[in-house]
């Protein structure tokens, strides 16, 4: 698809969405809507690392967690306005995304052994925010409620939606940004054939380690809007496998490396989450056997994703 | 003639195997140097110490009167060092023409700009009818042109080129000569690995030999394929007295 034909794609997609508060007034769907947008958010974030860049992060709970904690912890315990809160998050969120892949690819790190890497931390980050005192350990952070946009807090859910919208169409453009720059050719490169990338003048080392910052900054963001959501954190839910698990599913699902990729995987995953719990009544654990098994049905059959299957017709 | 490239007594060394071995080399400014040797010489080895992607264990390179020696192989590019892969590795889900783009972007920030100097470059090659294929679709040959447009949109002053005649078939090796013959006249220096003799022949004006690591003659191709050290590296030992020795009874029994 040329760029334009994309962009004028993606502006209508994000005027649908923005446009769905005006339409629908069920609260549950509104719901639906910023579950759909948040897992997109997640998988977006983890398609700049492990789609475009070809590093396949078990792990990404590690930038959401750390997003989230900064969030609450900057507002409870540090009293600060909850917009410089989101900016420091975001920072601390990219921050840790540049350490993590500043150090594991000045290692040599590639394949499974990043992927290790990256689950491992954020296992260890799951039992720091247990253990420590200012992360509130296994209880928690409440945050208080507080509805108004100076605190980033809303009354109602349309509210909630437009600022995940927001963020959603910075990922957006992030895509298209990485489908049509120099950049962009990079990392792909990079994933391709990493000598070959070398032999033409590409730092990959570099490379590599900036796509790890951006894609970790966009999943702070998730972590942030988590927090301001639902107006609670613990380290299970921060640091757990959850949220690692959901992002790389739904970027795999709906397609690596490509633009819509992200949003066509979180609605399959969430579609098919609801009809799951309708059916088997949300026993524990149902949600992960699910992804799991679509996820081995996708990657079997249709290793390019949903994007890749539309792409064909 | 000035050197573009010179190493002095360059050597690595793997354990105990010395792969290259002392091995001072220059490569004259605007020439077509082949370097040649039997399989296992080191010849690919020393390539990748000429181009960064391993660093000697004693001995230097300079490139452009820039010592060079352990400079990380990105660096050396944007310097005007490019090199090719014996074994071609195009970016395999991306198209030809981003293939080559991506080598272009190092001289071009725009996507469009490299884009359209992508398909210049493929021009050149012989190319542009496969532009807008994916890579991996790309046959031996089609792979290994990929290979030399992808360096050479990087602009370099010197190529390296490591065996991109390999595996073609006599057709396509004639093809490719006017092609390497043209890049020398655009006035970028030519390093070439070769074991396909009738282009060494063809194309160099100046030929190294390699062999177990160290050089063992240098000069015109028409010198260095009578010398007998050359003779015996590639025939084995005695093989040039033989040699001789047969060439004499033919004209006896004349």
């Amino acid at each position: 698809m040329k760029l334009q034909h994309t962009v004028i794609a993606v502006v209508a997609v994000l005027g649908a969405f923005a446009l769905a508060p005006v339409v629908i007034s069920s609260g549950f769907l509104l719901s639906l809507l910023i579950m759909v947008l948040l897992t997109t958010l997640m998988a977006q974030a983890w398609n700049i690392l492990g789609g475009f860049g070809g590093q396949l992060s078990f792990g990404h709970a590690a930038f959401f967690g750390t997003g989230a904690y900064a969030m609450a912890i900057l507002q409870v315990h540090a009293g600060l306005n909850a917009w410089l809160a989101l900016v420091l998050a975001l920072a601390a969120s990219a921050i840790l995304g540049a350490v993590i892949g500043g150090l594991a690819f000045r290692y040599g790190l590639r394949g499974s052994y990043f992927s290790l890497v990256t689950l491992a931390i954020a296992e260890l980050l799951r039992i720091l925010a247990n253990a420590v005192p200012f992360t509130g350990a296994g209880v928690g952070i409440q945050l208080p409620l507080h509805a108004s946009l100076s605190s980033l807090q809303f009354a109602d859910k349309t509210g909630y939606l437009y600022f995940l919208l927001a963020f959603v169409a910075i990922g957006f453009a992030l895509s298209l940004w990485l489908r049509h720059s120099r950049f962009g050719a990079y990392l792909l490169a990079t994933r391709d054939s990493e000598s070959s990338a070398q032999a033409l003048g590409i730092n990959v080392q570099r490379i590599k380690l900036l796509a790890t910052a951006i894609s970790a900054f966009l999943m702070g963001v998730a972590g942030v809007f988590y927090v301001q959501y639902f107006q609670y954190i613990d380290p299970g839910i921060a640091y757990g496998t959850a949220f690692s698990v959901q992002a790389l599913v739904a970027a795999v699902i709906g397609g690596t490396a490509t633009v819509f990729g992200p949003l066509l995987g979180a609605l399959a995953l969430q579609i098919l989450g609801e009809l799951t719990r309708n059916l088997m009544g949300g026993a524990p654990g149902v949600s992960l056997v699910i992804y799991g098994a679509l996820l081995v049905l996708m990657v079997m059959f249709f290793p390019r994703g949903v994007a890749g299957v539309l792409k064909k017709r | 003639m000035t050197n573009i490239l010179e190493t002095k007594s360059l050597s690595i060394s793997f354990g105990n195997l010395k792969a290259v071995s002392d091995v001072s080399m220059n490569v004259a400014a605007s020439s077509i140097t082949a370097l040649i040797g039997p399989n296992g010489a080191g010849k690919t080895t020393l390539f990748g110490l000429l181009s960064g992607f391993l660093a000697p264990t004693a001995g230097s390179v300079t490139f452009n009167d820039h010592d060079v020696t352990g400079m990380l192989p990105y660096r050396m590019c944007r310097l005007g060092l490019a090199r090719t892969f014996q074994i071609a590795m195009p970016f395999a889900s991306q198209t030809v023409r981003e293939n080559i783009a991506v080598g272009a972007h190092l001289h071009e920030k725009k996507r469009g700009a490299a884009l359209e100097f992508a398909d210049a470059i493929a021009e050149r090659v012989g190319l542009t009818d496969q532009l807008g294929k994916s890579a991996s679709s790309l046959t031996v040959g089609g792979r290994k042109r990929l290979e030399l447009a992808r360096a050479l949109a990087t602009r370099p002053t010197l190529l390296l080129l490591d065996e991109v005649l390999a595996g073609l078939n006599p057709q396509e090796v004639a093809g490719m000569i006017p092609v390497i013959r043209g890049i020398c006249a655009d006035g970028v220096t030519v390093l070439m690995i070769e074991h396909v003799m009738q282009a060494v022949m063809n194309l160099a004006s100046h030929v190294w030999v390699l062999a177990g690591g160290q050089l063992i003659a240098n000069g015109t191709p028409g010198e260095v394929t009578r010398d007998p050290h050359v003779i015996e590296a590639y025939l084995g030992h005695g093989m040039a007295t033989r040699i001789a020795q047969m060439g004499r009874d033919e004209v006896s029994h004349v």
